[in-house]
């Protein structure tokens, strides 16, 4: 534990949970709880619209959330940062607004077989509705993107390179400059999907040669419904809205209408202030901590919880070697579907997810039809690994 | 808060746990009158069942194969021995039964008239298992509503239980 469990108030109050989904959604601390009380208690009006102070105030608050992202990722032309609802509006926004404008028929997008649905089905979509080829980089048996293949997937033809940070399902993390410097020497437009990769790994946006980078305010401490992406100034400029209406608007004539500037253009609507209040406050949060202890302290975790999990009987850790994963641990119980599994952990306060992971092509690949995943974050100790391994044990007599 | 789970022992009953490493009827069948496929999206299992019928509207014989969790196999194991042998009518009405115990609508009273398939009970105290609980009976029902070949969801059905699945 590289924070006190105090901190985080659903853990206080329920000092015997064993709480191991952060992949799926972490907890979250008081500071950012508190710091959207605060907002909606002294500054909360519509930003950007009435000339009255309190409006003002919000609008400041706003913006001051904006640059605390920005520079917690490594941005520093916050006009680049867009708030979103999460990664997968994130996501939807690119492929919907740039891949309608840019994407031609015949054109190639290439994708990898680790991908959450979010950075998957968009993109399927598009190839679908353009009439352009989805293509589908295949995985080791590891669960690492096959670089090789990678570099010969990608032709004069590629119009978008599109891949994780981070695997949601096995952790897996990606050599992401890497695959950028190959995609972008066909010329492919580069967009990673962060939304594991934001929340357990130092990020300097800034430079990193990716086109587009989203990721989810949920999984980094920070509410439900606050989520980023970082584009490339020239190419924000150059493509049409997402969404039309309020606030994104310069001037409506009867006939057109004439956008906003970044970010504005692609916010549209009233702002969700309050929610990036509280992400603003999950980065400071995790500012404090520092990104590298946060890596650190996951890496510790996963590799004891690798270790412990292997020298059970029938145990199956899917993915790269501890080392080389974000702090997820992906497995298999012989004999116990994963449902089950969770239903046993569960009765002992320990929280797993069970299943497909949102990653379908990936367990296709890996041949397995669901996994139990046990998700490591910074309130996480070793006797969250304790308890896990002795639930595994216990799952094993009850479906003995 | 949260509430402290229920005990696992009231789900995983040793009847379920027997049926779980033994199903029954739990082979492809040739020349079967109706199949069906039962998906349950959230999670991603997936069954076949097929139904052979016979004079009377009778399910002569019915069996199932496919991939899920314990309580998902388990119930589609008992309930292949549950209506084998009786007409599409009877069968319906263990279905709309079936479906009030998982959801813990029944009186002990009714609960006793299902017999073995009452070791489900307990699912009711586990809303996020009522859907594997239902899965086999899903297809049932609508494989008996509809001719050949069909396929279902558990999610046409709300059943209720947030989904397993996320991010």
């Amino acid at each position: 534990m590289i924070v006190e469990r105090a901190d985080f108030p659903l853990l206080a109050a329920n000092p015997e949970l064993h709480y191991l989904d952060s992949a799926a959604t972490s907890q979250k601390p008081r500071a950012v709880l508190d710091a959207m009380v605060d907002y909606y208690s002294r500054d909360n009006a519509n930003p950007h619209r009435g000339a009255y102070a309190l409006s003002a105030r919000a609008t400041e608050r706003y913006h001051d959330a904006r640059a605390r992202v920005a520079a917690f990722v490594g941005v520093r032309d916050t006009d680049r940062l867009i708030f979103t609802r999460g990664t997968t509006e994130s996501l939807n926004l690119v492929a919907t607004a740039w891949g309608r404008a840019n994407v031609r028929p015949g054109d190639e997008i290439l994708v990898t077989g680790l991908e959450h649905h979010a950075n998957f089905v968009p993109w399927q979509q598009l190839a679908l509705g353009v009439g352009a080829k989805l293509r589908i980089c295949g995985i080791t048996s590891d669960g690492r993107v096959d670089l090789e293949q990678f570099a010969s997937m990608l032709t004069p033809r590629t119009r978008v390179a599109a891949f994780s940070h981070v695997s949601n399902a096995v952790g897996t993390i990606n050599p992401i400059a890497d695959l950028a410097a190959m995609a972008r020497r066909v010329g492919a437009v580069v967009v990673c999907d962060g939304a594991q990769g934001a929340p357990h790994l130092p990020l300097a946006l800034d430079d990193l040669d990716v086109d587009f980078y989203a990721f989810s305010g949920h999984k980094m401490l920070g509410p439900m419904g606050a989520g980023v992406l970082v584009g490339r100034r020239s190419l924000l400029e150059a493509m049409p809205p997402y969404q039309t209406g309020g606030d994104m608007i310069e001037f409506v004539g009867d006939e057109h209408t004439t956008w906003n500037v970044l970010p504005h253009k692609f916010e549209a609507g009233t702002p969700n202030v309050g929610d990036a209040v509280g992400l603003a406050a999950a980065c400071d949060y995790l500012g404090r901590v520092g990104m590298g202890a946060v890596r650190a302290h996951e890496q510790a975790l996963t590799l004891l919880a690798t270790e412990r999990l292997a020298e059970l009987p029938g145990v199956r850790v899917y993915g790269p070697p501890p080392a080389e994963r974000s702090g997820v641990v992906s497995f298999t119980v012989e004999g116990i579907h994963p449902h089950d599994l969770s239903t046993v952990l569960d009765e002992a306060g320990v929280c797993i997810r069970a299943g497909h992971h949102c990653a379908q092509p990936l367990m296709r690949r890996l041949d397995v039809p669901a996994t139990a995943r046990a998700s490591f974050y910074i309130y996480n100790t070793e006797a969250d690994v304790d308890a896990l391994a002795a639930g595994v044990l216990r799952a094993q007599e009850v479906f003995a | 808060m949260t509430g402290s789970p229920p005990a696992t022992e009231a789900l995983y009953q040793e009847l379920i746990l027997e049926h779980n490493r033994k199903p029954r009827n739990f082979r492809e069948m040739a020349g079967a009158d109706r199949t069906i496929e039962g998906r349950n999206p959230l999670c991603g299992d997936a069954l076949t069942l097929w139904v052979k019928l016979g004079a009377g509207d009778r399910i002569d014989d019915l069996s199932f194969k496919g991939q899920g969790c314990a309580i998902s196999k388990a119930s589609a194991s008992l309930m292949t021995t549950a209506v084998k042998g009786k007409t599409l009518g009877e069968a319906e009405a263990l279905f709309e039964k079936f479906h009030r115990l998982v959801r813990g609508e029944l009186s002990d009273a009714e609960q006793r008239e299902l017999g073995s398939l009452r070791a489900f009970a307990g699912v009711a105290r586990f809303p996020m298992r009522v859907k594997c609980a239902s899965l086999a009976w899903h297809a049932l029902h609508s494989v008996l509503g509809a001719p050949t070949e069909s396929a279902v969801s558990t999610e046409d059905e709300g059943s209720a239980g947030p989904p397993l699945e996320g991010a």
